[in-house]
């Protein structure tokens, strides 16, 4: 078998949906799965085989929380030695040195740090519990490793103003990575987005603080920026096109083309217990669904740029305007981007309507 | 930490070199490079030992047919794209 565009490239291991932190725009679906039906290492193990054999080259350690995962150590060792580049996306809150220092002897090649905030109480008052001087201390500890790391900052209105604060953080952590990644609205953020979306004002400081930073870290660390979709002219190519990059599995072995497929009604998902890996991606109705162009509406189904976003996001698109197979609404061509750009007048003009109301946040539970 | 011809190009940590179904790959946090004739010869000597003036004379021996000034073009290209990616690290 040959590396092509067919091939999955990436593999996203939702470990468990457990997690000590209740980010208030948690990627997770609202309904979340329990420890009893998560997937045992044995069968882990075996999808990590599978990818590897069907062209995978990466898998994302993820959850919920995947240092909830009590064979942790045993999972990053199987993945690398199925010969997949291991990354662990993590709040690092349930780690210590010890932990730590088996990751890394156990073959882990990239510690992907999650942040909150740059400041204490803003952290704590996101993610619902206090975990931010944990989190420097985990970054102390990585100095030790010779590993790839990432910082990783979930963006919104109440931190973005907190940004130099974050890059005097990433700075002193030598990291050669951080990420700005403004939330995007699916599951938990939808439901919190009058409280998550920033200003036009505090996007364009946002944008020219990072080019300067850019240029001030350039051979050091990487510093990318991901904007909020509904302020871009261009869709995201989501995923990086419907079945043709990504496959995530859930808690359960759900084999997922998106974090939010689950949210499309109609989709059904076959399972890794019951079917390989690489049977679900070629066969699967759910990866087929939106595979390629045929499923594609106007304006897209003519569009030029349709094969470098692919209409954008189908779970935005079904959020947003209830029908799963339109463009994405951010899209400036789009027949339903008014849509976005009412949500966006009312957070940038809010005295032109009604005095915004603000509802409380909505934390994201555990899990049983 | 600049590219000179005496610095000793390292890969950086989170990036190393691997397999994939017979095609070598550089694999670095959440973005992959295929390695093919020149690119895997230049990325296999990126270990701290080799300096970048002696990449080039390796490759341009590897390469005589070629002309010789092209080659160190090509590669002090391609150093700084992996320089870019954050790939590498300059010692001295």
């Amino acid at each position: 078998m040959t590396l092509n565009s067919h091939n999955p490239l990436a593999l996203v291991a939702e470990l468990t949906h457990r997690c000590p932190l209740h980010c208030v725009y948690c990627s997770n679906p609202l309904e979340l799965q329990s420890r009893a039906n998560e997937l045992s290492t044995e069968v882990w193990s075996r999808v990590f085989q599978e990818a590897a054999a069907a062209g995978v080259l990466q898998v994302d350690f993820t959850g919920g929380e995947p240092l909830a995962r009590p064979d942790i150590v045993d999972l990053v060792r199987s993945a690398r030695a199925a010969g997949l580049y291991v990354s662990l996306i993590t709040s690092g809150l349930p780690l210590d040195e010890a932990k730590l220092d088996s990751l890394v002897q156990s073959g882990l090649d990239h510690f992907q740090l999650s942040f909150q905030g740059a400041r204490e109480e803003t952290a704590n008052d996101i993610s619902g519990t206090k975990s931010h001087p944990h989190k420097l201390r985990v970054l102390q500890w990585l100095k030790r490793y010779r590993i790839g790391v990432t910082l990783n900052f979930v963006i919104h209105r109440r931190n973005i103003d907190e940004l130099e604060e974050m890059l005097a953080i990433v700075e002193d952590s030598g990291a050669g990575c951080v990420e700005f990644a403004s939330v995007q609205y699916y599951g938990w953020a939808f439901a919190n987005r009058e409280r998550l979306l920033p200003t036009r004002q505090q996007l364009d400081r946002c944008i020219e603080l990072l080019n300067r930073a850019q240029e001030r870290l350039r051979g050091k660390t990487r510093v990318l920026f991901v904007v909020p979709d509904y302020y871009a002219k261009f869709p995201k190519p989501c995923v990086g096109g419907w079945g043709r990059k990504l496959m995530l599995i859930t808690p359960s072995g759900d084999a997922l083309p998106c974090h939010a497929a689950t949210v499309i009604p109609g989709l059904s998902f076959e399972n890794v217990k019951n079917r390989s890996l690489l049977e679900i991606w070629d066969h699967s109705e759910a990866f087929q669904k939106f595979r390629g162009f045929d499923w594609m509406q106007e304006p897209c189904k003519s569009c030029d740029r349709r094969e470098q976003d692919f209409g954008g996001c189908r779970c935005q698109a079904l959020l947003l305007t209830g029908d799963a197979c339109a463009t994405d609404p951010v899209c400036s061509l789009a027949p339903q981007r008014p849509k976005v750009d009412a949500i966006l007048a009312e957070i940038n003009n809010p005295s032109a309507s009604q005095p915004i109301s603000i509802p409380s946040w909505l934390y994201r539970p555990n899990p049983a | 930490m600049t590219m000179e011809g005496n610095s000793r190009p390292r890969l950086a940590a989170g990036c190393r070199t691997g397999e994939n179904n017979n095609q070598r790959m550089l694999l670095m946090p959440e973005r992959a490079l295929r390695l093919n004739g020149p690119s895997l010869e230049i990325v296999s000597r990126c270990d701290g030992q080799h300096t970048v003036a002696q990449i080039i004379a390796e490759l341009q021996q590897i390469y005589s047919k070629a002309e010789p000034h092209k080659i160190e073009q090509d590669i002090l290209g391609y150093l700084a794209l992996l320089q870019k990616e954050r790939a590498l690290d300059f010692e001295l």
